[in-house]
């Protein structure tokens, strides 16, 4: 009886009318967990109930408290007939069993109905006394910590990284029952929730096993996925990342803040990139194909898998470093090769951890569904997914790699065909944070290794590069080889040194099928895959060179599978690395260069696409340092060499280099038009309309180049669903399913206008076709304002006195690339460099800003002011302090707050973020994950405005619980929030619609960085208030 | 091809304050596009009509989804569907429960009854507003009225706090739940000079001064119905124009204070006894439930228009009107003078400010 669960109910308020004839409502409440139910009284005639009820205790095992979310009922009391249900609230307990998260739910929760929505407000109270079971044999794994964030949470420390854990359950879909023909809407819709409820907790429960088996602690970078496999079933399955993790107690002594790190960005460029003298050349690296499709037991048709971009030698890698890294590579490959998977789903490192970078490595397969016979043993699903990972695994080698970074997996299905996806990037990893690892070997490693560029190395030997690509000399240090271009699906290291800034690039395709069914389908379908990726892969390579940069980030492809057409979006967000070559222009070549008028088509194309570039790098502010080309001694001497990709290999290269280019010396990218297909492709790639000025967008957590965040953040969920005629070409549809996308874009920057300067994060879109006919895009992101002016100046300060301000603002940066400049020898161990790897503890907490100390000033009078109000009106509220934290127009609510009352306390303002941080605020807690799964349905479509006022209203209402169950957490924001489901089905004719949503995310509570700068400088009369939001409860 | 589905909703929800006048103008979508494009937003942010029209409909939505919040007003403060910070909360209660004055003109002291509200459409056509502001409008009197009716304590404060209306809307709702309550008649053509601005100051005067919670304000009831003592002694002022001699002494007190300090000496003498005659009748019929709905009107007929026709200033209206209810306090015989006070404090004020040079 290791644990007993205790929940009380205190009021309801806003509760729907329930008695016509009195306007009013008779409510009772029943509070369910496990089989055990207790009941309140009945509160008569009241909208708003004071039950105030006892405290209902559940003495069960902590098995099922993993598994079961607490269930609350509330009921309206009929004495004559059935009691009406007006709704649920289904709680996660699964934060409270663990120490370091929340102690303790409380606050007021919507109340859901799946019919008819959010119906009123319950104040609940619910604790957890957890007894310590010391059973080795046991099923729990409380106290094992989830985060959704991709990267160490802010306010942990990680001790150990051990690696990939996954697990998946599956069941009957209980709308796909027998007893659905007989059951309402709403106990179908509620079976399901609470199938998932509980399906999603015992995942949860099984891989915190794993991670205790593995040693560990925590899981980071969890991703939970829901396959609503129809008839076959439902399938629940999860992959993260094990990791120990040590919490940081000490407040200012946490890792650097991606905006307190990145001004030192800008002018690490400077001295990194002035003494890069080695000029070399670059030609385009072609995608490798390994096509090969083969038929497996039952039916699966596997699509193996593109390799992107560059890799490499280690030829010539390092010179005193050369064994050394060769001892050191293979300890820890075999480290990891200990492992069945190699896998981190992470997209952020801890300092030091991530050494090289190989390029993307992905696999699909396409799958017949049948029923899951055997719930207890889902044997077949988990074949399934082994054969992709052994795929990738065996990608990642032949890149020279021993890890897969940034790894995530998708499914796309439609009837009986689904389409498995992983794909990540490949990539060696540091021992340091692995298990064997060679702890004094390392360090001395370390250093030769700089960070602004270390990572683009390529990690393979150059002699046996699986493809051609072209290596230069890294354009950072000169020292090592890199790409020519370079695709990855994490974010951007943080020290990478990046030239302007970036900008979300995206390739968008259709692709017309035949209808059909069975085996035919799904080899059709997998036929069809390759051509798709390559194709993406194209466009995105076109879509990167019209931009002038060199590698993408946070590379996304997703494939949905319709009944006649095949969906490919791939995002990315493409920047211009330093270390990397600057890319050449793009030259269009006509295949019937005879023809007069045909010839002037193809140079007004041209000129368009010179100009285009020429802008774009005026836009995104790309003017890298010129490097002196031919220097004596040049270590590669390379014939200027021209590789062309489009479809026909017949001409020579010779013939092309005729044409001069306008973009100089660098080498160009040709694009051959010898059909119309080429011509459309190269409107395609000019028809992306820019941003509109002020704006930026990214895919990745952070923009290169931007600093200065603004408080100001708006998280944003936008859905279109677009009907499209029968009878559409290829060319055709993806005209429209581009121009769908770009609309879509424009209308956020047009809603977003009051935001500028500002910069949309984290733009992830989710493409779907939910019927024929029908194209459904997703997008979720947040908007954050950053502040022009200082931007302007911390360049110009940059540019100006660069040593002194980088000695205030990150002095540990200086040093490394001091060290760099004076070319250490790599034995010599400098003490300064060692400090460098571990995180720097109180390395920003003394330094002191001066620019903003009258910020500071006038912030802490503010507070002050505040605190005058607080006392006046007498009312001390425990969340008062994370009302202070909220970002709202602080002078004006304040004002607006104590000259008016409204009726009762205020909604605490809860933020919600898809990145792992919040701009200008430190999380000081992470109190457990937020993962919740909602059904709405209605039967009165047109009435509730629609299917866009449906849909609107439900999303509003999930975003309202999330923000409601995060409060009671203690918590004011959400972080790594995300939208992984919105299944949306409608049937105008029967006025219907259904929509299911699935979210995640981490639920914190943080704290602005003015106010913690505030204890430090004026801690007698700041403690109090700090001490109170980092307690929370 | 079509866009079957368009949503955005954002974690603070997003409204645009100009999208929001159009909607509470009652416009259509497409109306409201039209505007848009002629303002210019289009130019300023790289937009399509497009882009606008997906915006202004799902900015309809978001205002529509947040009416019913909006009838309630304490409601949006501790409601969870939306995170609207509290300064746009305020934006939003205030901007919809402003008025036209053109339209409040037309209904001010109706009563708020179903008949008048089937009566919009003509009061539409007249004014140029659209009949769905209209009828918000008029939503938002009566349910003012409903919910003030009921309530104990200072109509302005009651408003105040239950809507969260700012000050001055808070006063013009009073005006206008107190004209409607006592139904004055404002729409005669004699008054149709008068602004709402004139009226909602008497109905200020009159519930600071008339109205029982002026008297005490542990009343029930108090702000919205007169004193109804009061009125009844309103009659006893009658003496002064029954009792001749002391209309007489009443006229030569003021006369003399008058003398040489007007212009309009001559006529005030002449006249003196009719708008005498006229301000007492008016105060002694006040216990008449219909002379009540009449008070203006006859303020206008009975004191306005002769002094207007004899081309009086302001000034010398002030003069004549102080004079007038000091003198009275100075006549042996008469001893009402609490009554006349409070009586004559608010109609001096009340004259001036309906008196338009």
């Amino acid at each position: 009886m290791p644990g007993k669960l205790k929940a009380k109910i205190v009021a309801g308020r806003h509760l729907p009318v329930m008695d016509r004839a009195s306007d009013l409502t008779d409510a009772f409440v029943e509070v369910k967990f496990g089989n055990t139910t207790f009941k309140t009284d009945v509160y008569p005639k009241s909208l708003n109930p004071q039950w105030n009820s006892e405290w209902f205790k559940f003495e069960v095992d902590d098995e099922d408290l993993q598994d079961e979310p607490l269930q609350i009922t509330v009921l309206d009391h009929d004495t004559y007939s059935a009691n009406d249900a007006i709704g649920k609230v289904y709680i996660d307990i699964d934060p409270l069993l663990c120490s370091e998260a929340a102690t303790v739910i409380s606050g007021w929760l919507p109340i859901y109905d799946t019919i008819h929505g959010i119906r009123g407000e319950i104040n609940v109270l619910v604790k957890v006394d957890l007894f310590n079971d010391l059973n080795r044999f046991r099923q729990s794994s409380c106290g094992v910590k989830f985060f959704c964030t991709t990267s160490i949470p802010r306010c942990y420390r990680a001790i150990m990284v051990h690696g990939f854990v996954e697990e998946l359950v599956v069941n009957e879909d209980p709308e796909y029952q027998w007893i659905d023909r007989i059951r309402t809407p709403r106990a179908s819709n509620e079976a399901r929730q609470r199938l998932i409820f509980l399906m999603s907790g015992e995942l949860q429960r099984k891989i915190g096993l794993k991670v205790l088996e593995m040693g560990g602690n925590a899981v980071v970078g969890y991703l939970q996925c829901f396959d609503l496999e129809g008839e076959s079933g439902l399938v629940v399955r999860a992959i993260g990342t094990a990791c120990t993790l040590e919490k940081i107690s000490t407040f200012p002594a946490t890792a650097t803040h991606p905006s307190n790190s990145s001004p030192s960005k800008d002018m690490k460029d400077s001295p990194q990139a002035a003494p890069s003298t080695l000029g070399c050349r670059s030609t385009h690296s072609s995608p490798v194909h390994s096509a090969s499709s083969r038929l497996s037991q039952g039916f699966s048709v596997s699509v193996p898998t593109l390799l992107f971009a560059g890799m490499g030698s280690g030829g010539s890698a390092g010179k005193d470093a050369g064994p050394l890294k060769a001892l050191l590579k293979q300890q820890t490959q075999s480290a990891l090769e200990q492992r069945e998977y190699p896998f981190f789903t992470l997209t952020v490192f801890p300092p030091g951890f991530l050494l090289h970078v190989g390029g993307v490595v992905s696999a699909r397969s396409v799958k017949l569904l049948d029923r899951i016979h055997n719930p207890d043993e889902p044997e077949t699903r988990d074949a399934w997914w082994e054969e992709i990972r052994q795929e990738i695994k065996s990608h990642a080698k032949s890149l020279g790699c021993h890890a897969v970074v940034g790894y995530s997996e998708s499914t796309s299905i439609c009837e009986e065909v689904c389409i498995l996806s992983a794909s990540g990037t490949a990539a060696i990893l540091s021992s340091r944070f692995m298990q064997d690892g060679p702890l004094d070997t390392e360090l001395r490693f370390e250093e030769v290794v700089s960070p602004g560029c270390g990572f683009c190395h390529i990690p393979y030997d150059e002699l046996n590069i699986p493809f051609p690509a072209q290596l230069t000399y890294c354009y950072c240090c000169r020292r090592y080889k890199v790409p020519d271009v370079l695709f990855t699906t994490i974010d951007l290291p943080t020290e990478a040194s990046v030239t302007g800034k970036g900008c979300l690039i995206q390739a968008r395709l259709c692709r017309t099928k035949k209808k059909a069914q069975g085996e035919v389908n799904a080899m059709a379908i997998s036929n069809l895959l390759p051509f798709l990726e390559y194709e993406l892969h194209t466009q995105l390579m076109n879509k990167l060179k019209l931009r002038g940069m060199n590698a993408l980030f946070g590379l996304r492809i997703q494939i949905s599978v319709g009944e006649t057409m095949l969906l490919g979006l791939a995002s990315a967000t493409g920047v211009y690395l330093t270390a990397l070559p600057s890319p050449g222009g793009i030259q269009i070549v006509g295949k019937t260069p005879s023809d007069i008028t045909y010839e002037q088509h193809i140079s007004n194309m041209q000129k368009k696409i010179n100009d285009t570039i020429t802008k774009n790098k005026e836009l995104y502010e790309i003017n890298p340092p010129e490097v002196v080309e031919e220097i004596i001694g040049s270590p590669i001497p390379e014939p200027r060499q021209r590789s062309r990709l489009f479809r026909s290999h017949s001409e020579s290269s010779d013939d092309v280099s005729e044409i001069d280019l306008s973009h100089g010396k660098k080498d160009a990218f040709v694009l051959e038009i010898d059909d119309t297909d080429a011509v459309e492709d190269i409107h395609a790639l000019l028809t992306d309309s820019p941003t509109p000025a002020g704006f930026y967008s990214c895919n990745t957590e952070i923009m290169p180049g931007i600093q200065n965040w603004t408080s100001a953040i708006q998280m944003f969920t936008s859905v279109r669903v677009f009907r499209l005629n029968a009878n559409l070409t290829n060319q055709g549809l993806n005209k429209i399913f581009s121009d769908l996308c770009e609309n879509l874009l424009k209308s956020l920057y047009f809603k977003l206008r009051s935001m500028v300067p500002c910069c949309l994060c984290h733009l992830n879109f989710t493409v779907a076709i939910p019927e024929d006919e029908l194209i459904q895009v997703a997008v979720t992101a947040v908007a954050l304002s950053f502040d022009k002016v200082q931007t302007l100046e911390n360049g110009k300060q940059s540019g100006e006195k660069t040593p002194i301000k980088a000695i205030t603002e990150n002095d540990e940066q200086l040093q490394f690339n001091l060290e760099l400049n004076a070319e250490t020898s790599s034995s010599s161990i400098s003490p300064k460099g060692l400090s460098e790897v571990g995180s720097h503890p109180s390395a920003r907490a003394p330094s002191v800003d001066y620019s903003s100390f009258a910020d500071r000033c006038s912030s802490w009078i503010e507070q002050l002011k505040l605190k005058a109000h607080t006392i006046r009106r007498g009312s001390v509220k425990t969340t008062s302090s994370m009302e202070k934290a909220s970002p709202l127009p602080e002078g004006r609510s304040r004002s607006l707050r104590s000259n008016r009352s409204y009726s009762g306390s205020s909604v605490a303002v809860v933020k919600m973020t898809p990145l792992s941080f919040i701009p200008g605020a430190k999380i000081i807690k992470y109190l457990g994950i937020i993962n919740m799964f909602f059904i709405r349905e209605t039967s009165s479509l047109r009435e509730e405005g629609g299917v866009s006022g449906f849909l609107h209203t439900f999303i509003a209402e999930v975003f309202a619980m999330v923000r409601a169950h995060v409060a009671a957490l203690g918590g004011n924001a959400v972080v790594s929030y995300s939208m992984k489901e919105c299944v949306f089905m409608e049937n105008p004719n029967k006025n219907q619609a259904q929509c299911l949503i699935n979210v995640s995310g981490d639920a914190v509570i943080f704290v602005r960085e003015s106010e913690l700068e505030l204890t430090s400088v004026q801690p007698q009369s700041a403690t109090t208030q700090t001490s109170n939001g980092g307690e929370g409860t | 091809m079509s866009v079957e589905l368009d949503v955005f909703v954002g974690n603070t929800t997003i409204m645009d304050k100009e999208v929001y006048q159009l909607w509470l103008n009652g416009y259509t979508v497409n109306d409201a596009v039209k505007v848009r494009i002629e303002g210019g937003v289009m130019e300023e942010c790289e937009a399509s009509a497009e882009v606008l029209l997906s915006d202004t409909m799902d900015q309809y939505r978001t205002f529509q989804m947040c009416e019913r919040l909006l009838h309630h007003p304490a409601k949006l403060a501790n409601q969870l569907l939306f995170q609207i910070p509290p300064d746009r909360q305020a934006m939003l209660i205030e901007r919809y429960y402003a008025f036209d004055d053109l339209f409040v003109r037309e209904v001010l002291g109706k009563k708020l009854s179903k008949g008048t509200k089937k009566d919009l459409d003509d009061v539409s056509t007249k004014t140029g507003i659209t009949l769905k502001s209209c009828r918000r409008q008029f939503d938002n009197f009566k349910r003012v009225f409903k919910v003030v009716e009921e309530l104990k304590g200072p109509l302005v404060e009651n408003i105040r706090q239950h809507f969260l209306l700012p000050d001055q809307l808070a006063r013009d709702y009073a005006a206008i739940v107190f004209f409607a309550n006592n139904r004055f008649e404002t729409g005669k053509k004699k008054l149709q000079y008068l602004t709402f601005q004139d009226f909602a100051f008497c109905a200020g005067q009159l519930i600071n001064n008339w109205t029982l919670g002026a008297v005490d304000n542990m009343m029930e009831d108090m702000d919205v119905d007169l004193d109804k003592e009061f009125l009844q002694d309103l009659k006893d002022l009658k003496i002064l124009i029954t009792d001749k001699d002391l209309l007489d002494q009443h006229k030569s007190l003021v006369c003399t204070a008058l003398r040489g300090k007007t212009n309009v000496y001559n006529e005030m003498e002449a006249n003196f006894k009719n708008l005498s005659r006229g301000l007492v009748n008016i105060a002694a019929k006040l216990i008449n439930a219909k002379d009540v709905r009449d008070f203006f009107i006859d303020l206008v007929e009975k004191f306005i228009e002769p002094c207007r026709s004899d081309k009086w200033t302001s000034i010398d209206m002030n003069l004549y009107l102080t004079h007038y209810t000091n003198s009275a306090h100075i006549l042996d015989t008469f001893k009402h003078h609490a009554v006349w006070t409070r009586y004559m404090g608010v109609i001096k004020s009340c004259i001036l400010r309906l008196y338009h040079d």
